[in-house]
């Protein structure tokens, strides 16, 4: 009895020093300008199609490679023709450049959050299992050991070049190589948690496993969960990018920054624009989740800043 | 100690045979066909369910296992469906400018990260801490290709101080060797001087706020000294522990550099294998890199102990 | 073969690269060293193994054949001498020039010739053609060996002086009797060019050495025949995958020929002083719209019929090559410009006639099932073709699932007999050399016999009996009227699509000269200044 009420103080204490430390988040400089950032850009692939673009897979062979700012004519279904500025140029197969790079918003958004909410929620089953299940630990952690010795940009393009390449293709061999960090993350969390007194203590009463991981462990691996997510999708949008840099990412014709960008390269000489748009908005993205990344840690879990 | 890496020797084991058949398995169930890729655009399906035959792969997948296994424990990596050479003949080959680039860019990253991210927590708060942090979120942010193509249009296009592309081999010309490998190594470099920065300034700025450093401070010793003897000393494990992650990362990084500036290295060797479907060298490059990536790891983890004496194994 | 003297021979090969490496020579500077860089990288070196044109190409540099196509796309002598025909056109009897001499100092003779032919004549369809033909071959004395065939043949001087893939090329016995599915292990021909095993690298480079044994022949160089007269000491072939980085390269000066750069990358190299664009391939390269004749829709003429109704070329030309100098529209399937093209009246694949593919497709019950269409992403020429086809086909009607995959995926798929849901397909986009497909038999597209035909397996026995009819044709003037009948046949069941006609010029620096008109972009008769 003594100790159960030792452990819901405890627990009572833990959440409150939790709560606070959100609101301490939300209200830290970097995690606003991040935060800003990225509202906006989940604005611009929501409302996409009423910033002023047009189908961005629409191919118009006349109108190939002009500079931004050109005047272009499109030729509508119906015959009828209407005049519209190409901001920021068109293309080699004269697809307008400035609606792909809005829709692109759309598949690096997606290819982040994505990948980072797969790769938490496989690396956190896996990481609660293998922490706590003592005799499967061994073996689940050394597939995690050969999962992690490969290369995973490598592991990346041969998964990509096994099944027809796309969207999900692309967001399941991101994944593959970044599910071992966050299960080694979750199992060191599990490892430490387990030796804390009101854990210990809560175990000694027979406390069901089941309650126990959803009640004490689960909880204490949100914050650095939420930072590794963070950094897990940025680094998804650019390996997304260098998928389709090398031409094994998401089809061409589908408008993602990468694509775009790969697209660009071989005109890099004559039409920088290509790779310089694109290339603006997929370091914008990445940099105001980083920032925002940064700012979490060093709010939410400051013990995690030396494991970057 | 001898018993420590004994141990850490023995459980290299199962993390290689866990990469040997996931990559195998991998390639395997690929739609791509070799045969046909080899055969090429004129052949017919019967000309290609000969080449097929005469490479061995109509036998059973599980057949095709087992000698690859077996010709892998008896020290033969095969021979590449392509070249008419052994893959231990091609990877030495590449193996030059893939380990120029990494050494290069190790070198440059570890030069000038380290000293930034002391400077950045010895001044921490200053402008000069906050330019570097800013750097560093800059660095992870970028992507490598466009860093390349930023650097060859500055520097070898519009300023003409290097060459463009293309590798000299380091005992055929040195200075040529250096031209050629100096871009390469700032592009894939900058990543790891945001990474190495950012550990550096974190582990010195704990570092800086323990007792025995206050201790030491209080004694006189010169801020300089503090720095040098302790702060770095203590700070070296998380630095160290972050070059080993650095590797996986380089070796990764340096599949899109090689291909931006033309090095003929592993990393496009990978790239031309997967496209081509050449499984015994797909097969071997990856099996080596995870190998370098064990040991690597592994004597980091020794080295723990010379740096740090509170760990003991 | 006499192993002390290959192995002198591989010794001699190995000190001269020491030595020029000792020199320093690695300056694109250098007047005696040509540096070139082809389509893509060359990773297997049997030309008769693949039918890869890089691969083709450095057959070129090594080795020599007995016919050659000229400028004029007649076929020449070339290793021969002087050649008969028995006056029943069944007995072919060549006998070789003098002086021909291997790489390894042993001398060419008839009992190399023959197992040469066979190993080609085993793997290139033109090759296989011409076999079903030969009854034997005999030896005359060293120099001099007769062909004998079974029946007259149109096409024996086509046959042996074919300048594409797969070429007939000369090789010493012992490796030609390697069994045509597999690799040869040594580069020992009796061409121009040496190949310095040594200190080729491939993915880096693959270097060559002038043959200073070998013998031009006395005429002028003219096409792929005539003397290749070999002015460098030494030629690299450079690997440079990146086009932006082939141009850049040039540009500074560091290599001095790039084999075809992206059209889009031309205006570049037009702007500077120091470059010259060199239209080396004057016959260039033909676009194909290929059908799986065996799955639905595409098993049934009428559907064929009317997706290729909806082909305008122009659109796919402008796509892909961009500036109207480098492209040619033509409904002539054997090639605008040379003896057997034909344009077709009612400008068949040139103006696209959507009523009437709406009207065949609504005769033919088309299901509305989507048609799978396989577009490959990783060579720049081609990957936007499919995306002209998904727009021509919906625009009459037809449901279009393209698939985007890398090449090497794209030519494994292609292969397969599935219906597209099981891994199969509908349709694909592939180039070929304008040089390869000059006539009805090596013109690999126009084969209907089922399951041997290549990949879309079309079965059309009335075509067959054209081209059989075709082959056996010694009458020029009748052979081209049945070259007109097979490309009337091939329109009539909607075989496959001929969607365009392609120029690339390759790219010099000003001080290269003496590049040579022909289907292969060969490295004699180049100088530097």
């Amino acid at each position: 009895m003594i100790e159960e009420t030792v452990d819901s103080a405890a627990i009572a204490s833990a959440s409150t020093k939790r709560k606070s430390l959100w609101l301490l988040a939300i209200r830290n400089p970097a995690v606003i300008f991040g935060g800003t950032i990225l509202l906006l850009m989940v604005a611009i692939a929501i409302f996409a199609p009423y910033l002023g673009t047009i189908d961005p897979t629409r191919i118009d062979p006349a109108m190939r490679n002009k500079k931004p700012g050109t005047e272009i004519t499109l030729r509508l279904d119906d015959g009828s023709t209407v005049k519209r500025t190409a901001y920021m140029g068109t293309d080699t197969l004269g697809r307008d450049v400035y609606s792909r790079v809005l829709y692109g918003t759309r598949v690096s958004l997606i290819v982040g959050i994505a990948v980072a909410a797969l790769s938490l929620a496989f690396g956190l089953i896996i990481g609660m299992v293998s922490g706590y299940i003592r005799w499967l630990d061994g073996f689940v952690m050394r597939i995690m050991d050969g999962l992690m010795a490969i290369p995973g940009i490598m592991l990346a393009i041969a998964l990509v070049s096994i099944w027809r390449s796309g969207l999900i293709t692309v967001i399941f061999a991101i994944v593959v190589p970044e599910v071992p960090r966050v299960v080694r993350l979750v199992r060191s969390i599990v490892l430490t948690v387990r030796e804390e007194p009101y854990v210990e203590g809560a175990i000694s009463v027979g406390t069901p496993t089941w309650t126990l991981m959803m009640r004490h462990i689960l909880p204490n691996t949100i914050a650095p969960l939420i930072v590794q997510g963070t950094f897990t999708a940025a680094a998804a949008i650019i390996t997304e990018a260098i998928l389709s840099f090398l031409g094994i990412g998401i089809p061409p014709e589908t408008p993602s920054w990468g694509n775009i960008m790969s697209e660009g390269r071989t005109l890099f000489r004559i039409f920088p624009h290509n790779i310089l748009y694109p290339g603006i908005f997929l370091a914008l993205a990445v940099l105001a989740i980083n920032v925002m990344g940064d700012g979490l840690r060093d709010t939410l879990d400051p013990k995690m800043s030396k494991k970057v | 100690m001898i018993d420590f890496i004994a141990r850490r020797l023995v459980a290299i084991i199962p993390v290689l045979a866990v990469v040997a058949i996931f990559v195998f398995l991998m390639l395997r169930l690929t739609p791509g066909d070799p045969a046909a890729v080899i055969a090429g655009d004129n052949a017919t399906s019967d000309q290609i369910d000969l080449i097929r035959a005469k490479l061995g792969l109509d036998l059973p997948i599980w057949q095709q296992f087992i000698i690859w296994i077996g010709d892998i424990l008896r020290g033969n990596l095969g021979e590449s469906f392509f070249f008419k050479k052994t893959v231990v003949e091609l990877i030495a080959q590449r193996l030059q400018p893939t380990l120029a680039l990494s050494i290069c860019t190790l070198i440059i990253a570890v030069a000038t990260a380290v000293p930034l991210g002391v400077l950045a927590a010895y001044r921490h708060g200053s402008l000069l801490d906050r330019v570097v942090m800013g750097f560093s979120v800059m660095g992870f942010s970028l992507p490598t290709f466009v860093i390349g193509y930023c650097l060859i249009y500055v520097f070898a296009i519009d300023l003409d101080w290097l060459p463009v592309q293309g590798y000299t081999r380091i005992e055929v010309d040195f200075w040529g060797f250096i031209s050629h490998i100096i871009l390469p190594s700032i592009t894939l470099g900058i990543i790891y001087v945001a990474l190495i920065a950012r550990i550096t300034r974190a582990s010195v700025l704990e570092v800086l706020n323990e007792d025995y450093i206050r201790t030491a401070r209080a004694k006189g010793l010169s801020n300089r000294v503090v720095l040098m003897r302790h702060a770095l000393r203590n700070a070296a494990v998380p630095i160290l522990t972050v070059i080993g992650i650095g590797v996986a990362l380089l070796i990764g990084g340096a599949v899109v550099t090689e291909t931006v500036y033309g090095l003929p290295g592993l990393g496009r060797l990978t790239v031309e294998a997967v496209l081509s479907r050449d499984f015994p060298t797909i097969q071997a490059v990856i099996l080596m890199f995870s190998v370098v990536y064990v040991v690597i790891n592994l004597l980091i983890d020794i080295s723990y102990t010379l740096f740090d004496p509170r760990i003991r194994y | 073969m006499n192993s002390t003297a290959m192995k002198r021979r591989t010794f001699g090969i190995l000190s001269t690269g020491a030595l020029m490496a000792a020199a320093g020579t690695t300056r694109a500077a250098d007047k005696k060293v040509l540096r070139f860089v082809q389509n893509g990288n060359m990773s297997i070196l049997d030309p008769i193994w693949t039918t890869a044109y890089v691969t083709r190409t450095h057959g070129y540099f090594i080795y020599d054949t007995l016919f050659a196509m000229d400028a004029n796309n007649a076929i020449k002598p070339q290793m021969v001498d002087k050649y008969e025909v028995s006056p029943d056109r069944t007995q072919w009897t060549f006998t070789l020039r003098d002086g021909l001499e291997w790489h390894d100092g042993k001398p060419v003779t008839s009992a190399d010739c023959i197992p040469s032919i066979k190993r080609w004549g085993a793997r290139d369809a033109m090759g296989l053609k011409l076999m079903e033909f030969v009854k034997d071959f005999k030896v005359v004395n060293d120099k001099t060996f007769t062909m004998i065939l079974k029946e007259p043949y149109g096409l024996v001087l086509e046959s042996l002086g074919k300048p594409s893939s797969n070429v007939p090329f000369m090789m010493p016995e012992r490796i030609a009797k390697t069994d045509p599915f597999k690799q040869i292990d040594s580069q020992i021909g009796s061409g121009p060019f040496i190949y310095v095993n040594a200190e080729s690298k491939p993915g880096e480079k693959h270097v060559y050495v002038k043959n200073t044994k070998y013998k031009p022949r006395n005429e002028p160089p003219s096409g792929l025949s005539g003397g290749k007269v070999v002015k460098m000491d030494r030629v690299e072939i450079i690997e440079m995958p990146d086009p932006q980085q082939q141009v850049n390269a040039i540009l500074a000066g560091e290599i001095d020929l790039i084999e075809q750069p992206p059209h889009d990358l031309l205006p570049i190299m037009k702007a500077d002083k120091g470059m010259q664009l060199v239209d080396w391939n004057p016959l260039g390269q033909q676009f194909i719209y290929r059908f799986n004749h065996t799955q639905p829709p595409f098993n049934n003429p009428k559907i064929r019929r009317a997706a290729l109704l909806a082909v305008r070329q122009e659109d796919y030309l402008k796509a892909t090559v961009g500036e109207p100098q480098f492209y040619k529209v033509s409904s002539a399937a054997f090639i605008s410009g040379t003896p057997n093209a034909f344009e077709a009246p009612d400008g068949f694949l040139v103006k696209p006639n959507y009523e009437k593919a709406r009207a065949l497709l609504k005769e033919a019950g088309y299901d509305g099932s989507p048609v799978v269409l396989m577009q490959s992403t990783t060579l720049p020429v081609l990957t936007n073709t499919a995306p002209v086809t998904k727009a021509a086909l919906e625009q009459v009607g037809f449901k279009v699932d393209m698939q985007t995959m890398d090449w090497q995926t794209l030519v494994s798929r292609r292969t397969k007999k599935d219906p597209p849901s099981q891994g199969g397909w509908n349709i694909f986009h592939t180039f070929t050399v304008a040089a390869d497909i000059l006539n009805p038999i090596s013109n690999t597209y126009m084969v209907a016999q089922g399951e041997k035909s290549w990949f879309g397996w079309p079965t059309d026995p009335e075509m067959e009996k054209l081209r059989d009819a075709y082959s056996k044709e010694v009458d020029p003037a009748k052979a081209k009227e049945l070259a007109h009948a097979v490309q009337n046949r091939a329109i009539e069941t909607a075989q496959y699509g001929w969607i365009g006609q392609w120029y690339g010029p390759g790219a010099a620096r000003k001080n290269v000269t003496g590049w040579i008109k022909a289907p292969v972009p060969v490295m004699w008769n180049i100088e530097k200044a």
